[in-house]
């Protein structure tokens, strides 16, 4: 079977948009096919995924917490921009330490990183799919 | 081979921070020296409007931006023609920094590109 790389990026928030669920169903579905998923890229609105803050009522779905687990059980290269994320006020420790925060929200199977791994993504993958642009 | 990049930039300069957002990869994209090209489309074109005073909202203007794009390679800002005729802006209320794209040339204009970026 020929199988493909993709990337995806994620550009909408979980409460304002359908983006990040589409995203997570897209991305079990790459790999159940048997593809790979050579990057995740949290990016604008998108990087509310990664919040480990998010708290939806108990009978809701917890979609930052499926990312989560999504994550690491296949081992998957996650990236928020670190841009976007810190106005927004989505933080790792590191962060939090450096511009004086008081509490941090990003769980360590994201990284925050810069543009750059968007623009990689775009040309390593076989293919880049935007979802709430 | 040098690959060529086109991001595709669709929201208003204030609307959120989409139109910065999508600026930014256009910078870190030519910085990376690929090939990269901006097109403003749907109420992306706002994002080209002359005289624009965002002080108040306050937000910083965007075209400062805009107008250094020719400082990391991008020459010109492509703009779709239809875009502009359906909000019934004229090629004279823009800042003189775009390339306009008629009816038709659209299509195949993204398709030269290796990779499109949508935002």
């Amino acid at each position: 079977m020929h199988t493909m790389k993709y990337a995806l990026a994620i550009y909408g928030a979980p409460a304002s948009s359908q983006a990040g669920q589409s995203a997570l169903q897209f991305a079990k579905a790459v790999i159940t096919r048997g593809h790979s998923i050579q990057r995740l890229f949290f990016y604008q609105d998108g990087v509310h995924n990664a919040s480990t803050l998010a708290s939806p009522p108990q009978d809701e779905q917890h979609l930052c917490q499926e990312w989560q687990t999504f994550i690491k059980e296949h081992q998957l290269d996650s990236v928020v921009c670190i841009a976007a994320a810190l106005r927004r006020g989505i933080i790792d420790a590191g962060e939090a330490e450096r511009y004086e925060r008081p509490a941090h929200n990003l769980p360590d199977v994201h990284q925050l990183s810069g543009l750059g791994q968007l623009v990689d993504a775009g040309l390593e993958a076989d293919r880049m799919v935007t979802f709430g642009a | 081979m040098e690959q060529s990049v086109c991001v595709i930039s669709t929201r208003a300069p204030y609307h959120g921070q989409a139109a910065r957002e999508a600026l930014d990869v256009v910078l870190v994209s030519a910085s990376y020296d690929l090939n990269t090209s901006l097109l403003l489309m749907g109420d992306g074109v706002y994002q080209l409007l002359n005289n624009q005073a965002p002080e108040q909202l306050p937000r910083k203007n965007l075209t400062s931006m805009l107008k250094a794009l020719p400082m990391y390679g991008v020459e010109t800002i492509y703009v779709d023609a239809e875009s502009l005729e359906e909000r019934g802006i004229s090629e004279e209320q823009l800042l003189p920094v775009f390339t306009l794209l008629e009816e038709g040339a659209l299509a195949p204009f993204i398709a030269q590109y290796d990779k499109v970026l949508n935002f």
